[in-house]
């Protein structure tokens, strides 16, 4: 089970966090369709390193940003993401 | 004092085996005690029930597999090397019929040329049915023990530690470096397996530090708990994971036993580990001959640990096979208990040594000698065949101890991500470089000096570096030497002794192509029993690579999944059992519904009120009335579990804007907007209404079992998509309870109550109820006039007793889930589970004339999808209203009876206001297809009724009722 | 070449030693150019290669595989076999599919054990029964099968399961397909590549694809850790990694990798004849021929290609089990293990052409693809060499995620970690 160094709260379990999306997926309102619609279906998934959207769901709830290899689950950094992650 | 002297010291301890009472010492495990017994056939082998004895002393033993316990508490295929004799244990040969000794099944061994490795897939051809019946019978004489079937009545405990060094494993590796790492104020787990600590210690006798070795192990073990650290034995580590994350099983019963106060059989303890260290040993590699399987032929470290350990000798007249100086070490334990040792066969050309020296000076030592084949008395050894240097030389003897070579048990390394490296002198595969930090000692290494085993873990634990003074009456030994597999022999030679897999059964897997070392394992089910090959695998590995004609490590090797050992489901499960296999989510009025007489619909986690019940009636009749109830008086329902959000701050509106796809920010203060949600894709997800409390702060409500994703929706839209935004969302449903009034005394009933005047449709204000503060919005499900009252959760039942009284004075009452869905059925009000499926677009729910054209809100680019935006084709909300009798739900429209469905109905119910049944369904094309005639036809339910299709509206298509 | 299979060949076997079997498969090496290059030797590529051969008279076929042969997810999955899908599309495909299985040993002259011993689906509520109405009555109308079993009818037929009212999700019927069942997984790759193999087929083991040759934007073959093999067409079969390899043609899919686990526990008698599954609960359990209870439960719910699983997950799948099947308890795991599926972003696997010529997809099983092995081999194979996609198949194009015809059982929308 990952242990994810939370910006907020420090290194917590996994189960406490919810995997969201690639940080490349991520499709703005202002997005036009064909753009928005690439982002959200093509996606890279590359066998290593990619940056991921997580939420410390049962936790602090604030959202990060993992680098993460998926081959052999290191987390490389972690940041937050968004006002509810601000101190 | 050890060996049969000692046993006499320990009390006694009863249990039985297939019925019969025998005795045994306290601390015995039953493989010791069966053996005391004079026991020796134990268990029948997997495919040709083969008689078998005790192979082992620990979890590696492949054979005695045993059935223990009882009821609930039975556990079948119960290792007999790895539980411990309590008073009262029972335990049951399994695999065998009529009976162990006389077992038909071992026809099966006479048939063995018939069904060698893989027959199966050769055979049994036709038709699945035909299969069907062959696979009855090998269903049946398939696996091993019988399964419980009552529940368990023991309970199993999760839980968490944290440990700055975890030591998998206490013998002397594990507890140098334990010591050492507690001593220096380190956080410390110890964990062991067995029921001692000790490991090698309790098998051989040596000195450490000028201490007996048992003695010196129970004192560090001592001493580290003093110096804080945690010791626990019966504990298993099963499992490395990420995040170094060990999970280690802990016995509080032994397998049958009825557990103590704690109620608890066994607790799983995840274990965050700052660092790990595995101590956990090797095991003793079997040879490989004709009938190296039968009851008496043993591993050579497990003789000497139950003639040592447990002061049993397995044997009168003994014959060591061994392929390096460790067998020696058996051959002068069994010598001190006082059994004969006929010969040592040495399968090296000249083995030299001191040891052997002193060995050949007391019993007959061969060299370049190997057995060859076993014979048999009744079911156990009676002589061994060997060649010796070239030649076949014949032995009486009823015991066999093998010492073919170590296998380091690099399990938890290979978890934890580790690589192998190999070993050529051991002909081993020993840990190489790591993942999580993790390192292996001592023999899980692949060493063999005591001392330097000793003072290298005493350094990894964190100790300064010093020396150990160990003293070893067998002196030094050579390091392991793996035994060499013989090309032919008469006889079925066993590699994986459980699954009955032979040197030949690998030999016919490579003739045929199964050459990968996993197609090996899969084509022969080598490795695949419950002991996962730790016995078996690395012969079988010889044997591939001899056939290749490569190194072994280039033939390949196989996966080490967890658990490492086989691990008891429930302890996996913990207390998520019974009443605990899931959350239940109980309403704050749950008791006044129970008082009304409610009975209960499980809703997600829920539970909440289906109907209310009076005598006699049934509980679709009990719906029914409560929805007339509505219709013409007043009602009142419970609706706490609707998903409620708080949205405050200048830039409410905004994010509003973006998470709904209708109108929000143009909404007055005072006034409410039924909306709905998109996903990305432009599909509807959920629906809800909007109201705007005050200038900056809105409420939003949601479906009940929505409410989890949407608070991660809104909160992904404001973190992630529109973080600049100055809002705050605050989820209400813990904080807020509402009950909904409606029909058309619910003005008078509200008026009377709060002395204020009701707000207008779709309008909200404050007021209060009971000496409560409330907020009243005014929309309606039901159809007819409603309020949805909301109040702080601590006070909802004062607000609730009021309404329902004030109801109950105006001729109406409670109501549940079912009527209100045969309310909002005649509306055409859409469900998130029925209607909202996840697949239909806003057009397609008759929804599509309340988007905001402009967008600017989640889903928007997906709708303009071209098959999104084309409503051709696409399934439409329409109503359906039966021409005969009651309308199953669920069931397809079709022209006619076998047609290939149109659409299906989603929800039915009896008409409210008049009589019939009707529904709301999803048809293709169904907007323009009102006024056409259609079956809903469910086969599985034998069903076919004629339905006109038509708006998905059967009450007052004005509104009249709730319109001001 | 190894002779035909049958009790008889078994009797010579017997009276010879076994000495007469000869390879199942050969070991192939590369012999390019191939009319087309399936990429990936598991059941669902070495499936399209015999088809191939066999349908269609495609002689000159590869089957290019980075390891051995069956050791992806067709030797990792828990081994159910059925059709009772709900959405029309997948009815289809996977019914065309279960119409093959119940021929298959025969066809391919290799016992692959398929066992109709019936796949139910549990209901745990009057809104799961409703479900399940309209599953099996939209199956019916489909003319497969499908049969609605009350409380004494799920008793009977699995006498261990907890039918009291007081569980904590009682049970109250159920949706029974009788036609589906498990087969034996290994024995589909083995079946396949030995059947295939006789038919000519070029079976090459440890031969990992590390690029695509190309021609403007035609493929003309693959590179490979064992050199460049040329090809008229190439069938890219890895599901699991679809987005890797498809990354190497610098294409982007709406797929992403996750992990999914299963477990069994150690042998006993027979205790569960049928395929138990639970959508409320999220687990499906069945006993094998050798007698381990196989059961699995939901991904890990985040991308990985590390063929390694949370324990997290293992636990709640385990209670659900028990919840349903108290008796359980006792059992002991001795072994769970993981494979990495392709999710993909409407639940539904990916049968077409890819935005490059000559180069084509199928994957996106997600945790699904070993029930449709046959009949997504025989699809494809179709595609392949007609150039045009089969009727059943035509449905699952890429194009479907751009406008928006997405095929989504779960109704879950883009959000693999949710599905």
């Amino acid at each position: 089970m990952l242990l994810i160094d939370c910006p907020h709260c420090g290194p917590r379990a996994q189960e406490e966090f919810g995997y969201d999306r690639t940080l490349d997926s991520l499709v703005r309102i202002e997005d036009a369709p064909d753009a928005a619609m690439a982002a959200l279906y093509a996606r890279a998934n590359p066998r290593g390193e990619d940056d991921e959207i997580w939420r410390h769901t049962f936790g602090c709830r604030g959202w990060m940003v993992l680098r993460r290899d998926r081959v052999s689950h290191a987390i490389l950094s972690v940041r937050p993401l968004g006002p509810e992650a601000l101190p | 004092m050890t060996g049969p002297a000692a046993r006499l010291t320990r009390p006694l301890v009863r249990f039985r085996f297939d019925g019969r009472a025998y005795e045994a010492r306290a601390g015995d495990t039953l493989a010791a005690a069966l053996l005391a017994n004079g026991v020796t056939l134990v268990a029948r082998s997997f495919k040709y029930h083969r008689p078998r004895g005790i192979m082992a002393a620990g979890v590696e033993e492949p054979s005695a597999l045993v059935t223990v316990g009882t009821g609930g508490r039975r556990e079948p295929n119960t290792r007999a090397t790895d539980v411990i004799v309590y008073d009262g244990l029972e335990a049951f040969s399994q695999n065998a019929w009529p009976s162990l000794d006389l077992d038909l099944g071992a026809v099966n061994g006479w048939l063995a040329r018939l069904i060698p490795a893989g027959f199966y897939y050769k055979t049994f051809f036709g038709p699945p049915r035909r299969w069907m019946i062959y696979e009855r019978f090998i269903r049946k004489a398939a696996g091993l023990g019988a399964p419980p079937v009552e529940p368990d009545p023991d309970g199993f405990a999760h839980r968490a530690a944290f440990c700055d060094l975890l030591v998998v494993g206490a013998g002397p590796a594990g507890l140098a470096a334990a010591l050492a790492a507690a001593e220096a104020g380190q956080r410390v787990m110890l964990v062991e397996q067995d029921a001692r600590v000790g490991g090698a210690l309790l098998r051989d006798p040596v000195t450490i530090d000028g201490m007996a070795g048992v003695p010196w192990a129970e004192a560090a073990a001592q001493r580290i708990r003093m110096a804080g650290g945690r010791v626990l034995l019966r504990a298993t580590a099963n499992g490395y994971w990420d995040g170094n994350l060990v999970t280690v099983v802990e016995r509080l019963a032994e397998p049958g036993q009825a557990p103590g106060a704690s109620r608890l059989a066994q607790r799983l303890w995840k274990v965050r580990c700052g660092r790990v260290l595995l101590a956990t040993g090797a095991i003793e590699r079997p040879l490989a001959f004709a009938g190296n399987d039968r009851p008496g032929v043993m591993l050579s470290q497990a003789v000497r640990g139950y003639v040592r350990r447990f002061g049993v000798v397995p044997g009168r007249r003994a014959v060591i096979a061994t392929s390096h100086d460790d067998g020696y070490r058996t051959a002068f334990a069994l010598a001190e208990a006082g059994a004969e040792v006929v010969a040592v066969l040495d399968g090296r050309a000249t083995p030299e040594g001191d040891l052997v020296e002193r060995a050949r000076a007391r019993f007959p030592v061969f060299a370049a000698a190997r057995p060859i084949a076993t014979r048999t008395s009744g079911h156990r050894l009676a002589g061994v065949t060997a060649e010796v240097a070239g030649r076949t030389q014949a032995f009486a003897a009823d015991l066999l101890a093998m010492a073919g070579g170590q296998t380091p048990v690099v399990h938890l390394h290979k978890q934890a991500g580790g690589e192998l490296d190999w070993d050529e002198v051991t002909q081993a595969f020993v840990p190489g470089p790591s993942r999580q930090g993790q390192r292996s000692l001592g023999a899980a290494a692949g060493r063999s000096v005591l001392a330097a085993i000793l003072a290298e873990a005493w350094e990894a634990g964190g100790g300064a570096a010093r020396d150990f003074a160990v003293e070893d009456p067998c002196g030094p030994a050579q390091p392991a030497a793996a035994a060499v597999i013989p090309a032919r022999l008469p006889g079925k030679a066993f590699v994986d002794f459980q699954n009955d897999v032979t040197l030949d059964d690998i030999d016919l897997a490579w003739r045929e192509g199964y050459r990968s070392v996993e197609h090996l394992k899969r084509y022969t089910t080598l490795g695949m029993a419950t002991d996962q090959g730790k016995t078996s695998n690395m012969a079988a590995l010889a044997r591939l690579a001899q056939a290749q004609g490569v190194a072994i490590p280039q033939a390949g090797l196989t996966t080490f999944r967890p658990p490492y050992t086989p691990t008891t489901l429930g302890a996996f499960a913990g207390p998520a059992v019974g009443d605990h296999a899931g959350p239940v989510r109980r309403l704050r009025l749950h008791a006044a519904h129970e008082a009304l007489g409610a009975i209960w619909l499980p809703s997600g986690y829920w539970f909440r009120p289906r109907a209310y019940p009076q005598p006699g009636e049934t509980p679709g009749e009990a719906s029914l009335r409560e929805a007339r109830m509505v219709r013409s008086r007043v009602g009142l329902v419970d609706v706490s579990t609707l998903a409620t959000f708080e949205i405050a701050g200048p830039d409410a509106a905004a994010l509003l804007e973006r998470v709904c796809a209708t109108t929000v920010g143009r909404l007055a203060v005072g006034r409410g907007r039924y909306t709905f949600m998109l996903r990305e894709d432009g599909l509807v997800f959920d629906d809800g209404t909007v109201w705007r409390i005050a200038e900056e702060r809105f409420l939003l409500t949601s479906s009940t079992g929505g409410a989890d994703r949407m608070a991660q929706h809104l909160s992904y839209v404001r973190n992630v998509l529109a973080p600049d935004l100055r809002v705050s969302v605050v989820n209400l449903q813990e904080h807020h309870c509402a009950a909904a009034l409606a029909g058309p005394r619910a003005t008078a009933v509200l008026e009377r109550l709060t002395g204020d005047a009701a707000p207008l449709h779709m309008h909200c204000h404050r007021t209060a109820i009971a000496g409560t503060a409330v907020l009243v919005l005014a929309a309606s499900y039901s159809g007819e006039r409603a309020f949805e009252v909301y109040a702080p959760g601590d006070r909802i039942a004062a607000v609730w007793a009021a309404l329902l009284a004030a109801a109950q004075e105006a001729g109406g009452g409670a109501y549940g889930l079912d009527a209100m869905d045969h309310l909002r059925v005649e509306k055409g009000h859409v469900v998130v589970g029925a209607e909202v499926d996840g697949r239909g677009t806003p057009a397609d729910l008759g929804l599509g004339g309340m988007v905001r054209k402009a967008g600017g809100f989640v889903g928007w680019q997906g709708l303009q999808r071209p098959v999104l935006a084309d409503p051709a084709g696409r399934r439409h909300l329409v109503g359906v209203e039966s021409l005969a009798g009651p309308l199953p739900e669920g069931a397809m429209l079709v022209g006619r009876a076998g047609d290939e469905p149109q659409g299906h109905v989603t929800t039915a119910a009896p008409r409210v206001a008049g009589e019939g049944w009707i529904g709301l369904a999803l048809l293709r094309d169904g907007a323009s297809r009102h006024g056409e005639t259609l079956h809903a036809w469910s086969a599985t339910r034998g069903l076919d009724v004629p339905v006109r299709i038509g708006p998905p509206l059967f009450y007052d298509p004005e509104g009249a009722r709730y319109r001001d | 070449m190894s002779g035909r299979y049958s009790a008889l060949a078994l009797l010579r076997g017997a009276l010879g030693g076994h000495r007469h079997w000869g390879r199942a498969w050969r070991a192939a090496e590369p012999d390019g150019p191939y009319d087309v290059v399936v990429i990936g030797g598991g059941g669902h590529g070495l499936a399209t290669a015999y088809y191939l051969a066999s349908q269609h008279g495609v002689r000159k076929v590869a089957v290019v595989e980075k390891g051995w042969i069956g050791g992806g997810n067709t030797g990792r999955n828990t081994t159910i076999v059925r059709s009772n899908y709900r959405q029309p599309q997948l009815q289809r495909l996977l019914e065309h599919s279960l119409k093959l299985w119940e021929g298959l040993s025969d066809e391919l002259n290799y016992n692959v054990m398929f066992s109709p011993r019936g796949a139910l689906f549990l209901g745990h509520s009057d809104a799961d029964m409703t479900r399940l109405a309209e599953r099996g009555d939209s199956l019916r109308a489909m003319g497969i099968d499908a049969e609605l079993l009350d409380l004494a009818a799920v008793r009977r037929l699995v006498p261990l399961l907890d039918c009291s009212p007081t569980a904590r999700w009682p049970v109250q019927g159920g949706l029974i397909q009788r036609r589906g069942g498990t087969a034996r997984h290994d024995a589909v790759a083995w079946g396949y590549a030995r059947a295939a193999d006789r038919l000519g087929v070029d079976i090459i083991e440890n031969c990992e694809v590390t690029g695509f040759t190309r021609q403007g934007d035609a493929v003309t073959g693959v590179e490979t850790t064992r050199g460049t093999i040329a090809a008229g067409k190439v069938a890219i079969c890895v599901a699991g990694h679809s987005g890797h390899v498809a990354g190497l043609a610098g294409i982007r899919l709406p797929i992403e990798s996750h992990t999914l686990q299963a477990y069994v526990t150690e042998p006993v008698k027979p205790m569960i004849d049928t395929v138990i599954m639970s959508q409320s609960l999220h687990c499906y359990i069945s006993q094998s021929d050798k007698g381990g209870i196989v059961a699995g439960g939901d991904p890990d719910g985040f991308p990985s290609y590390a063929q390694r699983g949370q324990p997290m997950r293992l636990e709640d799948a385990i209670a659900q089990a028990i919840a349903l099947v108290p008796a359980l308890s006792r059992l002991r795991m001795v072994r769970c293990w993981s494979g990495v599926t392709d999710m993909s972003f409407d639940g539904s696997p990916i049968i077409g052409d890819l935005p490059l010529r000559n180069l084509h997809l199928n994957g996106g099983w997600c945790y699904g693809g070993f029930k449709a092995t046959p009949g997504s081999g025989h699809l494809y194979a179709h595609h392949l060499a007609t150039g045009s996609p089969h009727p059943i198949a035509a449905p699952f194009d890429l194009a479907r995620f751009a406008v928006g015809r997405t095929i989504d059982e779960a109704g879950v929308g883009p959000m693999p970690q949710h599905r």
